[in-house]
């Protein structure tokens, strides 16, 4: 990991490159952490793809409710030469959740954004095939938001057997 | 009908463009549905493979006929409790599953794990490495049509899984791994048992090559089928023994040691080419090198305590129950509620049998996570199967899939 | 099946018999006897049944983790093939019994009905693990419990079940198929008339602390 002084050179960095794309850096337990401003986190990724973190470890959502803006997506970079992780995220509101896909520079995106915005609905622009891949295609919802009801049957016993769920006759 | 067209404009990713072939005639691409119950998909993956003739043009898996919900579960229950959910979604590597889980969640609470507990879980691992590889290699020579292989593999499985319920209690989903250490200190005679396992191993792992080294069927199949260069994987995000195949030595055991893997001395199995073979030769490597870490694990056992000894996290030993008030406060506020994780992210990428098996969690002060994801190597893996299969034959997709080593609870989650 | 047999003391003695037999030189009652001792009276329907049951084909379907133990049924230690069960067939059309082993995802259940769909008369059907039985480990949004959409004819708990759980699940059904009734463990253990009593449906409103159907929300 950078530790929090190279943590703030990069952000310096990026900010001089791109002005207005870092909007903050967090630093806990040994991570490094840059929030990025969603219409540029392509450009952002790009520049750290340049800068060594070639591999894409992990894209995932995470729904920040009740804070504001809600739903985040993270990048987990990787630079396999030094071994050194860094972090990316990006956080979208649930009424403008729109943010540039990275297929064009990590094919390996492909599935994780799908995955992304089947459980919390981001739409990734310019993604080649977006649509749900672990739910049921014409399933309405996005189940990892955080007032998704977990949902679930009542568990049988003898005693609701008859009115609970319709026992397959 | 709609429904065609609704159909045809989902696979658009696949080409329709017909391909000339032999005496200037052209033919028609067929798309054939290897479905969710197949016996040759390694669990309900789906396939929509488009080929011509039998030559293989495009695949392209539809997954979700296993979607656990998992992650959002584990959003539901404390922290203790998210171990067991967690671990059953790899469900061969479920010691990895719970490692990944813990690190992250010691990560945030800031605790340290002795290091008897880090040499244990050591152990376990490996043995679940050897044990996920057992299970790769019996059912992937199945596919390929090695009947036996599949009898003396799962023959060792077995003793494995009596190791397991030996020192846990459960031979598949132990919980073994706790935050702060592992759930119990290893019994006595465990140690001898696993040396007897140890020293048996090798020589079973030789067995199964003497059977397929020289079979003139195995390496027509698997030899140069499969091939995918070095830089294609690394932009799919794959890593792993798929990784290593193509000639690249990247395992986080030595890049980014965690649990002590640096006090061992082991090597990393590398292919050359990329191809199915390879693929077979590092996976099969990789089980002499666990058994090397575990001798070595056994023999460096340090004493000390199994599971850190912070009462706010670990829960007091059994025996402190009846004596102190504290140790019983302790014991049930972590029984009832659980402990409290400081706000904060944390991801904890750790070498799991398939690749890079990490974790991310997102804690907001209170007892249960507020977000759990795990990033499964075979979800990351599978995109590679495209670019494996396309040219080859329906045979060598099979093959490809078996070498893949896909385990769609790892993928659906 | 009643089976009529006279016993013999000695192994020496049927040795002998048979041999006599065999030359022709037993007398008119002895044969009679000989030939009675081997033969078997039943029912067709019983006959047939003890065939079905003896030769299940069971299909290869594995879901998830309870998948891994049901090959271990199929692999050396539980070994199924005491049974005669060890040809797994891949196709429905050829099958049996579908094992459901593993949790069912809402976006699987249409196709395993589909499947029981092609299975031909008889079948059966196993829910192997608390993921299908119940809602096992997993009670949310993306599971459904297999009784909801087929009819099963035995659940197995556990998670995993070990394979002598399952193995002793399938000689359960393989009892049913049978006709054996097998004493349940209220039986078994002089438990008849320890049946739960449901509180009337009016309920007793005086009483508190009395939990009427419906108050407990399940797991």
């Amino acid at each position: 990991m950078p530790d929090a002084t190279g943590l703030e050179l990069a952000a310096q960095e990026l900010s001089e490159a791109i002005p207005g794309s870092i909007l903050g850096t967090e630093f806990h337990r040994g991570r490094a952490v840059l929030l990025a401003d969603p219409p540029q986190t392509h450009g952002v990724l790009e520049r750290l793809r340049a800068k060594g973190y070639s591999f894409l470890a992990s894209l995932h959502g995470v729904d920040y409710y009740p804070e504001e803006p809600r739903l985040g997506v993270l990048y987990e970079l990787l630079d396999m030469q030094s071994v050194d992780r860094i972090s990316v995220k990006a956080r979208v509101a649930t009424d403008a959740a729109r943010i540039a896909t990275v297929t064009d520079m990590w094919p390996g995106a492909d599935h994780p954004e799908r995955e992304v915005y089947d459980m919390f609905g981001v739409e990734f622009e310019g993604h080649p095939d977006l649509r749900r891949i672990l739910m049921p295609e014409d399933y309405e919802g996005h189940p990892q938001r955080r007032d998704f009801p977990v949902g679930g049957e009542p568990v049988l016993f003898t005693y609701n057997e008859e009115q609970n769920y319709g026992k397959y006759q | 009908m709609t429904l065609t067209e609704d159909y045809r404009k989902r696979e658009s990713s696949i080409t329709f463009a017909a391909e000339p072939a032999g005496e200037g005639e052209t033919h028609e691409l067929l798309t054939l549905n290897i479905g969710p119950h197949h016996p040759a998909t390694h669990g309900v993956l789906r396939l929509l493979a488009t080929l011509e003739g039998e030559v293989v043009r495009d695949v392209q898996p539809i997954v979700g006929y296993v979607h656990t919900g998992i992650e959002k579960t584990a959003e539901d229950k404390s922290y203790w409790k998210v171990i067991p959910v967690v671990e059953r979604m790899d469900y061969v590597s479920y010691y990895f599953n719970a490692m990944a889980f813990c690190g992250a969640v010691e990560t945030l609470l800031g605790i340290e794990v002795p290091p008897r507990a880090q040499y244990l879980r050591v152990l376990h691992l490996e043995l679940n490495r050897i044990m996920s590889h057992l299970v790769w290699f019996g059912t992937s020579m199945l596919d390929i049509g090695a009947l036996s292989v599949f009898f003396w593999c799962f023959r060792e499985r077995e003793r494995v899984l009596d190791l397991f319920e030996y020192s846990s209690g459960q031979r598949m989903h132990t919980r073994y791994i706790q935050v702060g250490g592992v759930m119990e200190d290893i019994p006595v005679g465990f140690a001898e048992k696993v040396r007897e396992f140890c020293k048996e191993m090798p020589r079973r792992a030789d067995q199964y090559a003497d059977l397929l080294e020289k079979n003139q069927i195995v390496i027509e199949r698997l030899r140069d089928t499969g091939v995918v260069d070095q830089q294609t994987l690394l932009d799919l995000g794959v890593t792993g023994p798929l990784l290593r195949a193509s000639g690249n030595p990247w395992d986080l055991r030595k890049a980014h040691p965690y649990t002590s893997y640096d006090h061992f001395d082991f090597k990393i199995p590398v292919g050359t080419v990329g191809d199915n073979y390879d693929r077979y030769r590092v996976r099969h490597a990789e089980i002499y090198e666990s058994v090397k870490i575990i001798e070595q694990a056994l023999d460096g056992l340090p004493e000390g305590p199994f599971i850190a000894t912070d009462r706010k996290v670990a829960l007091p030993p059994r025996h402190e129950l009846a004596t102190s008030m504290e140790a019983l406060i302790h014991h049930f506020k972590l029984v009832t509620e659980g402990f409290r994780v400081p706000p904060g992210e944390a991801y904890y990428p750790i070498e799991s049998p398939r690749g890079e098996l990490g974790c991310f969690v997102r804690a907001d002060g209170s007892a249960k996570p507020a977000r759990v994801h795990m990033r499964d190597p075979s979800f990351s893996n599978l995109q590679a199967l495209a670019p494996m299969v396309r040219g080859g034959y329906i045979a060598d997709l099979i093959a490809s899939l078996a070498m893949l080593d896909p385990i769609l609870g790892g993928i659906d989650r | 099946m009643e089976i009529e047999r006279q016993p013999l003391s000695d192994f020496r003695v049927r040795q002998l018999q048979a041999r006599d037999m065999l030359r022709g030189d037993l007398s008119d009652e002895e044969l009679e006897r000989y030939v009675e001792d081997r033969v078997l009276l039943t029912t067709v329907e019983k006959a047939v049944a003890w065939g079905r049951g003896n030769s299940i084909y069971p299909l290869t379907f594995g879901l998830a983790c309870c998948a891994i133990e049901m090959m271990t049924i199929v692999a050396p230690r539980a070994d199924i093939a005491r049974f005669g069960f060890e040809v797994l067939r891949a196709t429905p059309r050829q099958a049996d019994l579908i094992i459901l082993s593993g949790r069912v995802s809402i976006k699987m259940a249409p196709v395993i009905r589909r499947l029981y769909d092609q299975m031909l008369e008889p079948k059966w059907a196993i829910s192997m693990g608390a993921c299908c039985s119940s809602m096992g480990v997993f009670n949310n949004y993306a599971l459904v419990p297999s009784d909801k959409f087929m009819p099963i004819d035995v659940h197995v708990p556990g998670c995993p079940p070990r394979p002598e759980a399952l193995l002793h699940g399938i000689l359960r059904l393989r009892d049913k198929i049978q006709g054996h009734r097998r004493e349940g463990w209220r039986e078994r253990y002089d438990a008849v008339g320890t049946e739960e009593v449901l509180p009337q449906a009016d309920g007793d409103s005086a009483a508190i602390n009395v939990y009427q159907p419906g108050d407990t929300a399940g797991a």
